[in-house]
């Protein structure tokens, strides 16, 4: 299992770069790994980290579907704050695990 | 000469030309999963994948159990074809299938092309079917881009990394 450091903090990632653990997640770290996506975080940004991580604690499948229901941003939205591979990116960003769902 | 290098995927163009729920939603889940992983989509209606797209037809789409040897019952019984034949097996086998697909968090059709659309996937109607079918633009979901020929279709196909998927 690799390592990266983000802002002084040494975090656990898998091959796609990935946490595997996400009690190691700070907003500092989340940050980190967005300049690496090419990502800026906004306020905004961090709600829907939020609501991200809220989710997969509960254990809930993520979809692109469920993010433009969930009230924080619609999905023409989510597309435009995390340009290119939206689930992608903001589950990265988030520090879970990369969203296994279809849609 | 052998060349190993490999490409990205950069843009793919599916064909949808038939109109059951499995053959839409074919076309519809790869097209979301393509616009998802940031590759340029576009989609394309013809024949009877029409309905897909045609605002009194695309949440009422059904599945044919006549003449399909996978079709199972519940707990994995058989379907004989003759039973797919009643009145009404058709329309409840249909409902069922949507059903089971919203338990599993799949959107309607419309929501589906909205989704599609929101991540700048681009929905287009074939010109000839449209007219065989007597389909306007009215009659069409107010995302679809256009009717176009089969000339505009190979137009936007250019570029390397393009593929072209027929479901």
């Amino acid at each position: 299992m690799a390592t990266k450091n983000y802002g002084g903090v040494s975090v656990d990632v898998n091959d796609e770069g990935y946490m595997t653990d996400s009690s190691q997640w700070t907003k500092k770290v989340a940050s980190g790994i967005a300049t690496d996506e090419g990502v800026v975080l906004t306020d905004k940004h961090f709600e829907v980290i939020d609501f991200i991580r809220t989710k997969v604690a509960d254990g809930a499948t993520l979809t692109i579907r469920g993010i433009n229901k969930s009230g924080v941003v619609n999905a023409k939205e989510f597309y435009q704050m995390f340009p290119g591979a939206p689930l992608k990116k903001s589950t990265k960003i988030a520090g879970v695990p990369k969203p296994e769902s279809c849609i | 000469m052998e060349n190993d290098e490999k490409y990205k995927l950069k843009k793919v163009l599916l064909i949808c030309s038939k109109g059951t729920i499995e053959d839409v939603y074919a076309a519809l889940v790869m097209g979301n999963g393509a616009v998802m992983e940031g590759i340029e989509t576009k989609l394309f209606f013809t024949f009877f994948g029409l309905d897909a797209i045609t605002k009194k037809r695309m949440n009422h789409l059904h599945t044919s159990t006549v003449g399909n040897p996978a079709m199972r019952m519940p707990g994995n019984l058989p379907f004989p074809t003759w039973l797919g034949g009643l009145p009404g097996v058709e329309a409840g086998v249909s409902a069922m299938m949507r059903k089971e697909m919203e338990k599993l968090d799949i959107p309607n059709v419309d929501e589906f092309l909205e989704l599609i659309v929101a991540g700048g996937g681009e929905l287009y109607a074939c010109k000839l079917a449209s007219d065989m079918f007597g389909i306007t633009k009215e009659d069409l979901h107010d995302d679809v881009k256009g009717i176009i020929t089969v000339g505009d279709l190979y137009e936007m196909c250019d570029g390397p990394g393009t593929q072209i998927i027929f479901t």
